[in-house]
């Protein structure tokens, strides 16, 4: 049942009324992503919660207003007004109480938000004794409540969050500059204070645009995690404001569906969870800053280390004109752990590095490797000595800890360096012999 | 721009900056030499990047007025650039080289209109004459110290000033940058601009500046390097505490080093 519940609502099939609140409520997730990218960027995440906390006592004082003039005290309209205004009051009050650092930041924007929202509660508490109906609503604006909004509501805050989404495209530069290097923006005439104004009047816009649909609770949540996700996916703003654009829509469409087939549950919740999810898949599969993405790397690297130090070890064995070594003796020399034990060898064979057989021979590709990986560490060894000055064991060991990390361009340089610094530890010919005085390879280990 | 009269690029009269009650800069003016590479020098908490700050209009000034070629700063915006502290930014911000850079060129065209293709190959070339073409769509965090501090200058170039402030341009470069970055200023001062710098290296100081601004709250001294720069100025500067030979073993020190 709530599954076709969720997806009708899901494909906009739950009738017209529905729909339209689905799409309001998308299209305030739309603008929440994008905004989130600067407020994220500018630093102001603490300060729209504490704003959109003090969004509680203009609703309710709004509501109480319209009930004792006779108002239509459920017009959104006027609600989400009174919203806007405390809410930039509390914006207001925060920022004259960090000025001259009287009081720091967070303990203003912490000060803020519980007398924003005591106040609210008590107003609350007010509403509730008051001779009108339609108070039940209202608890729809503390953690969301979609299912119960109109068609003209919902339009209503579409409309808002699409002028804040205009308003922001126009200006992108302007605000880019201003988050990335306020000072250098001032200097060149920027405006910065009216942009950092204009700034905190798009994300109230937004906030309170959310404020049915999400809740005061939950509001910064969709301007935050969607603009956290995109930051792991891209690395330009031009990319990341769209990309967390259309995962606060995603989220917020996903969200009103979810919350549409099981109506007990606060659509607030859903959506957040919702943009959660996305967030936790984008942090494990990012292509370059996830956590998967970071594990292979890692693990890719130290099996590529302990590749090499097998090699190095098959070659300079070969030097030295010892007995070829057995699986088990070349781990032992190469110092290899449990599990790389276990991978290595097929790597090795599967890779055409080595022969199968009772005791290991490098293949002509192997052979290749083994000694281009045998010249890096030397090149790097002697220009260690060389140029760094080292004694050769720690010239060794400063090799083991570079090598493998080292861009090809810096190898070059350093054996440019070599060739016309110190020529005489660059023999011609491609092998390059250990440098003179070689830590020997007994004492070593 | 030779032609220009002889006014000063920046002129400070009676500059008083105080952070709260703790004055920064007391009383101060100074008139900055034409066409010229010019280092601010003095102690930690002389108030040299407040002068800088304050010239831009970007701190509060208690007192005095500045002068950019003897106009208002709001009249003058268009020529003069500021290079900040490297320090001062984020660099993990999602933006690449080539972004930073062009924000040098928004001041002249327009903040609210796409950048035409033209303005942005002045973008580039003021990254290739860094040395940074090949990083144009880098992001900036991958790049290292030394190559952040020449994308700065890029943007600062971008802006095509003619009066340059720029707060620690040499702070934490790599010997390469700090030598692309004097290129580009002594560039810079033989087309005819004036660039000041805020410089914390007394031994290279006089290698790289003609004239010198000696501060510690107060002006100490200012003139051409080779009268002013002196042993009892300095001492005056940094209030007799510096060991001028600790400095001089420094140097001797790096410069031998700077032969690799």
């Amino acid at each position: 049942m709530i599954g076709a519940d969720f997806l009708n609502a899901l494909l906009f099939s739950s009738g017209y009324n529905a729909t339209v609140v689905a799409l309001g409520c998308a299209a305030f997730g739309l603008s929440a992503g994008a905004i989130g990218c600067f407020v994220l960027l500018r630093g102001r995440a603490l300060i729209s919660d504490a704003a959109a906390h003090a969004t509680l006592p203009g609703v309710a004082g709004a509501f109480i207003l319209a009930a004792s003039f006779g108002w239509n005290a459920r017009a959104l309209g006027l609600l989400l007004a009174g919203a806007g205004l405390t809410a930039a009051l509390a914006v207001g009050v925060v920022t004259l109480l960090g000025r001259g650092g009287r009081i720091r930041d967070d303990a203003a924007m912490a000060l803020v938000l519980s007398i924003g929202y005591g106040i609210g509660v008590v107003l609350f508490s007010i509403v509730q004794s008051l001779p009108v109906g339609g108070q039940a609503g209202l608890q729809g604006f503390i953690l969301g409540q979609a299912a119960g909004m109109s068609a003209a509501d919902a339009t209503l805050i579409a409309a808002l969050a699409l002028f804040s989404l205009l308003m922001l495209a126009l200006l992108f530069k302007p605000l880019t500059a201003l988050c990335f290097d306020a000072e250098f923006a001032a200097a060149t005439g920027l405006p910065v204070k009216l942009l950092d104004a204009l700034l905190m009047a798009l994300m109230l816009a937004v906030a309170v645009s959310g404020l049915r649909a999400v809740g005061l609770i939950l509001v910064v949540g969709l301007m935050v995690i969607p603009a956290v996700t995109a930051r792991l996916l891209t690395d330009r703003l031009v990319t990341m404001v769209p990309i967390a654009a259309a995962a606060g829509a995603v989220s917020a469409w996903v969200g009103t569906a979810i919350s549409a087939a099981s109506p007990k549950l606060p659509t607030g919740a859903t959506i957040a969870l919702t943009a959660c999810a996305l967030f936790i898949l984008a942090l494990l599969l990012a292509p370059r800053r996830g956590a998967i993405a970071f594990a292979y790397r890692q693990a890719r690297l130290s099996l590529v280390i302990a590749r090499d130090h097998a090699l190095r070890a098959m070659v300079e064995a070969t030097e030295r004109g010892a007995a070829p070594r057995d699986w088990p003796g070349l781990a032992a020399e190469a110092g290899w752990s449990r599990l790389q034990r276990l991978v290595l060898p097929s790597w090795f064979l599967s890779a055409g590095w080595v022969a199968s057989g009772p005791v290991l021979a490098l293949l002509p590709r192997g052979r290749a490797l083994a000694e281009d990986v045998t010249r890096r560490h030397r090149l790097w060894e002697h220009y260690m000595q060389s140029a760094g000055g080292l004694p050769p064991q720690e010239a060794h060991r400063a090799a083991d800890q570079v090598e493998h990390a080292l861009p090809p361009d810096v190898v070059r340089d350093a054996e440019a360096w070599l060739r016309s610094h110190d020529p005489a530890r660059l023999p011609p010919g491609a092998a390059l012999p250990p440098p003179g005085e070689t830590p020997s390879r007994g004492a070593d280990r | 721009m030779n032609t220009l009269p002889e006014v000063a690029p920046l002129a400070v009269r009676h500059l008083s900056v105080a952070y709260d009650d703790k004055p920064v800069l007391w009383d101060l003016s100074w008139a900055c030499p034409a066409g010229a590479l010019v280092a601010i020098v003095g102690p930690n908490g002389a108030g040299k990047s407040t002068l800088i700050k304050a010239s831009l209009g970007l701190v509060p000034r208690l007192s005095g007025d500045v002068r950019i070629f003897g106009q208002d700063l709001a009249a003058a915006r268009r020529r003069v650039g500021y290079l900040p502290q490297r320090a001062s930014v984020d660099w993990d911000f999602p933006i690449t080289a080539l972004q930073v850079v062009s924000m040098g060129r928004y001041p002249r065209v327009g903040w609210l209109r796409p950048l035409p293709r033209a303005e942005r190959e002045r973008a580039r070339a003021a990254l290739d004459e860094v040395g940074m073409a090949d990083f144009a769509g880098r992001q900036i965090g991958q790049l290292s110290g030394g190559q952040q501090q020449r994308v700065f200058l890029a943007r600062a170039l971008a802006l095509e000033a003619d009066l340059y402030l720029m707060d620690e341009p040499f702070a934490g470069v790599d010997a390469a940058t700090e030598r692309a970055i004097v290129d580009v200023l002594q560039r810079l001062v033989q087309e005819g601009r004036t660039v000041v710098a805020v410089h914390h290296d007394l031994a290279t100081a006089p290698q790289y500046f003609q004239h010198v601004l000696l501060l510690n709250v107060r002006a100490i001294a200012a003139g051409p390097m080779e009268t002013t720069f002196t042993p009892e100025n300095l001492g005056r500067a940094y209030g007799g505490r510096l060991s001028l030979l600790e400095q001089a073993v420094a140097a001797a020190n790096r410069d031998g080093g700077r032969v690799a």
